[in-house]
């Protein structure tokens, strides 16, 4: 973020407000995407995602401060920015009683294409989303992977230099969800700038190249996902002793598994001892082992990965607090 | 090169002009940048293109129709259903005067009836679905003009509410109903239903934007209209009702429609009935635009 940055970045925002009543969705936003790259917006269900796209992509005004999407403004250069921006929202925005090919024509007709290229572009986007067999059919019949399929299928129908992704996998079965990030990552690599917010870890990690991590409207911390999973303190190994006797045995033996400089946590009243590891499930087997050498008893005994609740409670102290009645800011 | 698409067996031709000719080309302002004419023409342009992307709309509008035939069917199914109850169970008992058949009397009523809860309902709960499906937040972010979603479908579903009309003509011709009126007279009677169909679609559409929950709009749109739909000329005549009611039924606007639809339906003079009815309609249509096209703009900020 130096001066001597010269590259003009698809995303610019700075110091974003927005107040719905009481609630301050956006306190002081800032973020930044260079063109190209995946910013992952990572938060709680009302941590101010959705409002933050929805100004980005023109549909709400911001009350303070100041934003440029493709050097764009937002606010002035509404008209032209809608040019040059997709948008994939919570839910598939298209129409349920038109067909999968009529939905897409129709968008591209709205993107002012001829009728013909229209038609070709719909078809042209049909096969690469995997959606040709289901063309003819009236969107109500498709399942929840295909409509997100076809939803994003139409945001990048010119196929824009800026793309907003709003929860593209929330609700979606792991099948589909892996499909979908296949389907970004296919995108990204063809020079997309994509907004991606998302309430996983997981998916932050495996699209984004740096993640911001928004509550109550603000960005609390912004890193690649590497440098997040440090401040998290990566996996760890629980495990819960059937007596108080063995807790020692515990402590010596998943000392020996951590990395330097880190310890292990011993609480007493709950058997639990825990700490973090490196090397995941093989790990584990080596732990369990040594344990069963040393007659320690279990009753539970887990490896876990961190989780947006770890990645909030490391940094706010407090546990990803999801409001419902906020869940569609 | 200004034609960028030509058919290769043109090419050849093409290649042989002489390059006087591509010069006139050019004097005719093909190939030229608008250059001073953009001023003048952008706003030439963007009339063009909210009428392209009004009927991009309107042909959804009308697809839409034809996959949920549902919605026709039951609309006139409702009013078909109006129809044999007001002819066979009320009718008897209903005087409308000498020389006029109760069924000839009642189908202005039916019309006016039939396109102002089609239009209020279709319109308002359409567009509040479009409105929860995100559909609306979508078309905000396209490159297109935002007077068209509402124009395209006030549109569509004013060619749905003649083909209701259409329906309603043939189920009151099925029951005897005998109209009398000239060409002209059906002309400009089915003129002021359509007009009546436009400017209460645009009601519906305000009733939609503001309300916003389907269902609910369905009762919202609905509701208001009771009062107005019966006490009127609709189905019994206004000099049987006390005295009170007798002023607001006269004057209010579904009474001067259905008086000059009949009139005209019926060959007989409509007096001023017809142009009181076409200023209500105007004027509704006016202030309805004018809150709708707000609600558009608050539907999706408030969010």
């Amino acid at each position: 973020m130096s001066a001597l940055d010269v590259a003009r970045p698809a995303i610019l925002v700075e110091g974003l407000c927005k107040r719905f009543g009481e609630t301050q969705a956006l306190d002081g936003l800032n973020l930044r995407a260079p063109a190209g790259t995946v910013l992952g917006l990572l938060g709680p269900n009302g941590a101010g995602k959705t409002t933050a796209v929805r100004i980005l992509t023109t549909l709400l005004l911001p009350d303070k401060g100041r934003a440029q999407v493709a050097g764009l403004d937002v606010v002035r250069r509404a008209g032209r920015l809608r040019a040059q921006i997709g948008l994939t929202g919570q839910y598939a925005a298209v129409d349920e009683f038109l067909t999968g090919r009529e939905n897409l024509e129709m968008f591209g007709r709205l993107y002012r294409l001829p009728r013909r290229r229209a038609r070709a572009r719909a078809d042209e986007l049909l096969g690469r989303f995997d959606l040709e067999g289901a063309a003819t059919r009236v969107v109500k019949t498709y399942s929840g992977g295909m409509r997100r399929r076809l939803d994003l299928a139409a945001s990048l129908i010119v196929s824009p230099p800026v793309l907003f992704l709003d929860e593209p996998t929330t609700g979606l079965d792991p099948r589909s969800r892996l499909g979908m990030w296949e389907l970004i990552e296919e995108l990204v690599a063809g020079g997309t700038t994509l907004l991606l917010t998302t309430q996983y870890l997981d998916e932050a990690d495996r699209l984004a190249d740096r993640i911001a991590v928004i509550d109550s409207g603000r960005v609390i911390a912004e890193g690649t996902s590497d440098e997040l999973k440090r401040l998290v303190g990566g996996e760890r190994i629980e495990l819960t002793v059937t007596s108080h006797d063995s807790l020692d045995r515990a402590r010596e033996v998943l000392g020996r598994h951590i990395p330097q400089g880190e310890s292990v946590q011993v609480e007493e009243g709950a058997r639990r001892v825990s700490a973090p590891v490196e090397g995941g499930a093989g790990r584990l087997v080596d732990v369990v082992r040594e344990l069963d050498a040393a007659e320690v008893a279990l009753d539970d005994l887990a490896l876990r990965r961190p989780t947006l609740d770890d990645v909030f409670l490391s940094l706010t102290g407090h546990e990803a607090e999801v409001d419902a009645g906020e869940g569609k800011l | 090169m200004s034609t960028t698409r030509r058919r290769p067996e043109d090419q050849g031709r093409e290649d042989q002009r002489p390059a006087e000719l591509d010069r006139g080309e050019a004097r005719r302002g093909r190939a030229r940048p608008p250059g001073a004419r953009r001023q003048r023409r952008s706003g030439e342009r963007r009339l063009y293109w909210m009428w392209h992307d009004t009927m991009v709309i309107a042909e959804r509008g009308l697809r839409q129709t034809t996959r949920i035939p549902e919605l026709l069917v039951f609309a006139t199914v409702q009013s078909a259903m109006f129809v044999f109850l007001f002819r066979y169970v009320f009718g008897g008992a209903i005087h409308v005067g000498k020389g006029v058949s109760y069924v000839n009397y009642l189908m202005a009523g039916i019309f006016v009836q039939t396109v102002a809860f089609g239009a209020v309902a279709g319109t308002g709960v359409g567009l509040a679905e479009d409105l929860q499906q995100g559909l609306v937040d979508r078309f905000r972010t396209l490159p297109m003009s935002r007077m068209a979603v509402l124009l395209g479908r006030t549109l569509a579903d004013l060619a749905r509410n003649g083909i209701s009309v259409i329906v309603m003509l043939l189920v009151g011709i099925a029951v005897g109903f005998r109209p009398q009126g000239g060409h002209l007279g059906w002309l400009a009677a089915i003129g002021l239903l359509l007009m009546l169909s436009f400017s209460f679609s645009w009601v519906g559409a305000a009733i939609g934007l503001a309300v916003r929950n389907p269902e609910a709009v369905q009762s919202a749109g609905l509701i208001w209209l009771f009062p107005f739909t019966f006490a009127s000329s609709a189905f019994v005549p206004i000099a049987t009702m006390p005295g009170w009611l007798q002023a607001f039924a006269e004057n209010q606007p579904i009474t001067k429609l259905v008086d000059a639809v009949r009139a005209w339906a019926l060959g007989q003079s409509a007096g001023s009935a017809g142009w009181v009815a076409l200023a209500w309609c105007l004027g509704v249509l006016a202030v309805s635009m004018l809150l709708a096209v707000r609600f558009y703009r608050r539907a999706a900020t408030l969010k």
